[in-house]
């Protein structure tokens, strides 16, 4: 890659001010690092990865407010994670853990037990058991 | 209170770090040398290990092989800790902090505030620097950013105790003793002659090997498990490729940089020949990048593509071969 070929794209970088640095040959061949805020190609790479977590996103939602799933498989969603992740982070089971995403279990759940939830989200206990939006 | 710290801005974290640290205490070593002694270049195909929905793909070894290996090679002392409780972990970093001495810390990804949205995803080997305490909030020198930053004492508590795939526990270092003498040719040759090594492991996960199994993949996938999938499959690809860190062409022009400069040191001319052919290799990496964009933009389909982009990764492995069968002799 030739020093004027490092690619200068808008990329989702660009939106903080950062670049990155790529390194590429210079006039005389010595290599050299440019800074570069972003290229095309792995912007769209990564666009069709962040839809595809917006499509999980809305999926669970709908199941969420059809009453199918509980409030915490939406947050675990929003949170990127998945379910040994989000079991992790808790310090429960997974087996618990998906239990607990029906939503006749999640009314059952200890204050305790919510509150570990909330804190992982990010959230109060009130915005995790109100409805979501 | 704050230490002296010059924040140099590199393309990977890792070798950025370990590049900071050596310099602050007055060993300066580029970040393509720190990458090129420390074996950085690698290929690994994990199909069994599911990393954000998709196969894992990684263009470098374990995170932290970098360093050990570079500290080994030139005798460089580290000292390594982790920790169950994160009380006493933030007790130690401020200990060491009031000593005067940067430490680096390995940490995860998605809780850190400065980095733009979209790259925020669960991922728990990326290394920064803090050098320094201003009130409640911690400084702190990430290499892949442009300018240094500050995370507070909670924020930095949660990042060094995220969960998940290698989590980091803690994990802090820092440089105990530097040698006195050292023998840079004989680390770069014993580099070199590793990264041959891996690059033509006899295995079929690693190197040039796991090229070619993903190649024959990726001409099944579209039948097995769909055109979707392939295509999230690819994406994950190139973003392991060409994401932030990887100084473009998954590593290939950073290690282009560093036989150049071993080729100046060792006073091998026959390096700066690789150079040249690894930067060939590298362009041809992105251009694989590209044509798998293109599937995105162009919502280009059918068979032909993937056997397309199987092809041209097929070919990839096979200059890379003869590559490291070449850079082997030449050491």
């Amino acid at each position: 890659m030739n020093k004027n070929e490092v690619p200068q794209d808008k990329g989702s970088l660009a939106k903080k001010n950062v670049h990155e640095l790529c390194y590429a040959v210079d006039e005389n061949g010595r290599y050299t690092a440019v800074p570069s805020s972003g290229w095309e190609a792995k912007t769209l790479a990564l666009n069709e990865s962040l839809k595809l977590i917006d499509e999980r996103i809305a999926m669970t939602k709908s199941a969420v407010l059809a009453g199918e799933l509980s409030p915490i498989a939406y947050y675990m969603e929003l949170n990127r994670m998945d379910l040994p992740l989000l079991a992790n982070y808790v310090g429960m089971h997974r087996w618990f853990v998906k239990r607990h995403f029906q939503p006749r279990r999640f009314d059952k759940l200890s204050t305790k037990t919510l509150q570990k939830y909330a804190d992982v989200f990010g959230i109060t206990m009130a915005q995790l058991k109100s409805p979501i939006r | 209170m704050s230490i002296l710290f010059e924040h140099r801005q590199s393309a990977h974290c890792e070798n950025g770090v370990v590049s900071n640290l050596l310099h602050h205490q007055g060993m300066t070593l580029s970040e393509p040398m720190v990458f090129g002694i420390g074996s950085g270049l690698f290929f690994v195909y994990l199909p069994f290990l599911k990393v954000n929905f998709a196969p894992g793909f990684s263009y470098r070894p374990m995170p932290g092989r970098i360093f050990r290996k570079l500290a080994k090679r030139l005798g460089i002392r580290v000292r390594h800790q982790r920790f169950s409780s994160p009380e006493r972990a933030k007790a130690v970093l401020d200990e060491k902090l009031d000593q005067g001495i940067p430490v680096g810390l390995q940490v995860g990804v998605y809780h850190l505030t400065y980095f733009p949205d979209e790259y925020r995803f669960h991922f728990n080997a990326h290394n920064l620097v803090v050098y320094g305490k201003a009130a409640d909030d911690y400084l702190i020198s990430d290499p892949v950013m442009d300018y240094t930053t500050k995370l507070s004492t909670q924020e930095l508590q949660r990042v060094r105790f995220a969960k998940g795939a290698l989590p980091p526990k803690g994990h802090l270092y820092y440089l105990e003793r530097l040698p006195e003498v050292y023998d840079l040719e004989r680390a770069i040759k014993k580099g070199i002659r590793q990264t041959c090594n891996d690059m033509l492991a006899p295995v079929p996960i690693i190197g040039v090997n796991a090229m070619k199994w993903v190649a024959r993949n990726i001409r099944k996938w579209p039948k097995t498990i769909g055109v979707k999938k392939t295509n999230h499959y690819l994406g994950q690809l190139v973003r392991m490729q060409e994401e932030i860190g990887t100084g473009g062409g998954g590593f290939r022009f950073i290690y282009a940089a560093f036989l150049q400069e071993a080729s100046t040191l060792l006073r091998n001319p026959a390096l700066a020949q690789r150079s040249e052919e690894m930067t060939a290799i590298g362009d041809a990496w992105r251009d694989f990048a590209l044509n798998i964009s293109r599937i995105y933009k162009n919502r280009k389909s059918g068979d032909d593509v993937y056997e397309q982009l199987a092809q041209q990764l097929l070919d990839l492995a096979t200059r890379e071969k003869q590559f490291f069968m070449r850079l082997k002799n030449d050491i």
